[in-house]
């Protein structure tokens, strides 16, 4: 089958631009198991309640989704802090099936939550920038997109340089790699692992905000992005940053390109084709290190 | 109920208890006493018991919240136009086909008389497997998969058309409305869902078309997508590629929606977008969430006759139900929801018990001349599906469903080449 180059290009690119906004979401996935090595098995949920609160904020006050990034950001680094503070510390050292099954627990109940709060319809924000695209040669470039993935670009940057320059993202990352050694020197641990998880939960706010100009919102939404995030980060490295940016991308490009080449029904297997791929000849992740 | 009564008692005789035995026989005295043995069903209760199994969350919730209006309306219409009383037990396939078979198993063991639903062909299919094994008749609403009624099934009754029968009719109203419009087309892009009723009409349309020498286009590309879809970036772009004429779409609501504003991001305008016979974007939720850009989509879909007598009585019910809202948004879900449980409450009549065997044998005979949807008489056929139901060409004029074809019925005339979203 002969696909004009122009075509492909496009479809790299819009690849590229949704998997940056994938990355973004499951950083906050990769940062919440990096330090306090829980996996958030309601990171979909929560980031389907993000993507609620963007959508009532447009209805409500008509506020455009990258305004709303700071107050959902706000509210859910609140909510992040006193879910790790008030319900998942004491988790941290038990088995991790019970870490396991309090997660998937909390993801039932945020979906039932939002099914009866607003129902199964799909809701969106209605924006007319949305609908436009920018032409530059062959390539037209979905404008929605491109701005989400700046401002995910821009918030992975930011966490990067928190994490590497800021004294309390040295100290997160001094627990991270020795929980012992972090409370000899005086570390306070559980607050620490607190404000990481409303770091990661802040995180994935954003996305959820950016995440609203890109698919309409459902209260079931939230489990097919848990696993995708999943997907990602075991691709790009558990831990990693750079890598769940990378692993949201080449999961967004191979989606693509598999939908072009093959059948667009078909084009999800691609990614657990890859990650299948990276399990066996990686294991650790394309970013990720040894353990 | 009584036989669920002598079922425990004979069940547990071996093994239970003796003063379990003796309650059970005290219960069946009491049963005896009161006479509800001597007494025929019909009289019984006095109600029918319908189990209606929708999907009213998940993908379809949109769509199975507008069939349940339909149900919720039919007790009262039917209560109007037959003294019959129906009392609905409702359930949620939440869009999923393990689901729908676990609803319809519980419904039966709740006591449900008949089994009505579930707009799914997937669902569709589990359900009829239940009902078999149960010997409790099920009336399909809407379920379009041609396999559902050849499998020899004798509780199953279905009154929508089949896929082949869907797809012969849109086509033939395709004919109509490029007769209509003078135009000629020469190729389209055909899309449809990847689910048991997309399939079904990929496979019609593969079988019918090439048949059909009086339809001037060609199908340049087939191709496939997720139900779920969230993004359909690379689907659009594909069907772009190929610089078709037009879009022939089999279609589900979001995903409707989705292509729609794909289709404006991509900048593709073809000279229109016509389902053969698909929900979607005839739906109120496509005109509230596209906007203008819901403009001027057609649908060839079975639609219901605006001067019906039937369709008089629903439409007052459900502007009762329902002051915000028009039964034009909901015309195919109500209509056919109605219908199936108007089915079951007449062969009740006729029947006068809700016996299993009698109430189906009284279904298969069912003759109701004045129906509310476009077609012949609901006549069930030896394989349990009524023939003759017709379609319309539906178009969005003015953020609403017109008929446009056929012609005697026809509320607006037929706009094709479609203008640019942009001057809609």
């Amino acid at each position: 089958m002969s696909v004009d180059v122009a075509n492909v290009l496009n479809l790299v690119l819009a690849g590229v631009l949704t998997g940056l906004v994938y990355g973004l979401m499951a950083l906050g996935l990769s940062v919440i198991f990096g330090v306090v090595r829980v996996v958030n098995f309601a990171h979909g949920e929560m980031m389907t309640i993000a993507m609620y609160a963007t959508v009532m904020l447009f209805t409500a006050l008509n506020l455009d989704p990258f305004l709303a990034v700071f107050p959902v950001a706000a509210g859910f680094f609140v909510f992040g802090y006193l879910l790790q503070a008030g319900l998942i510390n004491p988790f941290v050292t038990r088995p991790e099936h019970t870490q396991f099954m309090l997660l998937v627990a909390l993801a039932m109940i945020l979906v039932n939550l939002l099914l009866m709060i607003f129902g199964p319809d799909a809701r969106n924000v209605q924006l007319d920038y949305l609908l436009e695209s920018i032409e530059l040669g062959p390539l037209l470039i979905d404008r929605g997109k491109l701005y989400a993935a700046l401002v995910a670009c821009a918030t992975a940057a930011a966490f990067f340089l928190f994490f590497k320059y800021a004294l309390l993202g040295k100290a997160i990352r001094a627990c991270a790699d020795n929980y012992l050694g972090g409370k000899v020197v005086g570390l306070n641990v559980k607050r620490l692992y607190a404000l990481t998880f409303g770091l990661g939960s802040a995180c994935l706010a954003v996305a959820g905000c950016m995440m609203v100009l890109l698919v309409d919102v459902t209260p079931v939404l939230g489990p097919s992005y848990t696993l995708l995030a999943f997907v990602i980060v075991i691709v790009g490295g558990l831990g990693s940053m750079a890598g769940a940016l990378l692993g949201g991308v080449l999961i967004g490009v191979s989606e693509a390109l598999a939908g072009l080449y093959f059948t667009p029904s078909a084009k999800s297997m691609f990614s657990f084709a890859l990650l299948i791929l990276v399990l066996l000849f990686r294991p650790q992740g394309l970013l990720g290190k040894r353990p | 109920m009584t036989i669920v009564k002598e079922k425990t008692i004979g069940a547990g005789g071996a093994d239970t208890g003796r003063r379990k035995f003796i309650a059970g026989l005290g219960a069946s005295a009491a049963v005896v006493s009161s006479g509800v043995l001597m007494r025929p069903a019909w009289a019984q209760t006095g109600k029918l018991k319908v189990g209606v199994l929708l999907p009213r969350s998940g993908v379809q919730g949109i769509i199975g919240q507008s069939c349940q209006k339909g149900a919720d309306l039919a007790p009262a219409v039917i209560r109007q136009m037959l003294g019959v009383d129906v009392e609905l037990m409702n359930a949620d396939t939440e869009t999923n086909v393990d689901t729908a078979r676990t609803r319809a198993e519980r419904l039966i063991q709740e006591g449900a008389q008949v089994l009505v639903g579930p707009f799914d062909s997937g669902a569709a299919s589990a359900i009829a497997q239940v009902c078999e094994q149960r010997g409790v008749p099920f009336v399909i609403n809407i379920a379009a998969a041609p396999q559902i009624t050849e499998q020899g099934y004798k509780f199953v009754f279905r009154n929508f058309p089949t896929s082949p029968e869907l797809v012969t009719n849109g086509l033939a109203l395709i004919r109509d409305l490029f007769q209509a419009t003078k135009t000629a087309p020469r190729t389209a892009v055909f899309m449809h869902v990847n689910d048991t009723f997309g399939q079904a009409n990929a496979k019609a349309i593969g079988a019918i078309l090439p048949r059909l020498n009086f339809l001037p286009f060609k199908l340049v590309e087939t191709m496939s997508y997720d139900p779920a879809a969230k993004d359909l970036t690379v689907e659009v772009s594909k069907a772009k590629a190929t610089k078709a004429d037009f879009l022939l779409l089999v279609c589900r609501l979001n995903d409707a929606i989705i292509l729609r504003r794909e289709m404006v991001k991509q900048r593709w305008h073809p000279m229109g977008i016509i389902s053969p016979g698909s929900p979607g974007m005839y739906e109120s939720q496509f005109y509230q969430a596209l906007g203008k850009l819901s403009e001027y989509c057609i649908s060839n879909v079975p639609w219901y006759h605006p001067k019906a007598e039937l369709t008089r009585l629903v439409d007052a019910a459900f502007r009762k139900q329902n002051p915000k809202d028009q039964l034009m948004f909901h015309a195919l879900n109500v209509g056919y929801t109605v219908e199936a449980i108007l089915v079951a409450a007449d062969a009740y009549k006729r029947a006068k018990t809700a016996s299993a065997r009698p109430l189906t044998e009284a279904i298969r005979q069912t003759n109701i001349t004045k129906r509310m949807m476009l077609g012949g008489p609901i006549k069930f056929n030896a394989k349990g599906q009524v023939e003759g139901n017709l379609s319309a060409c539906i178009q969005n004029l003015n953020m609403k469903p017109a008929v446009v074809l056929p012609a005697e019925t026809a509320e607006a005339k037929p706009v094709f080449p479609v203008p640019d979203y942009r001057r809609a």
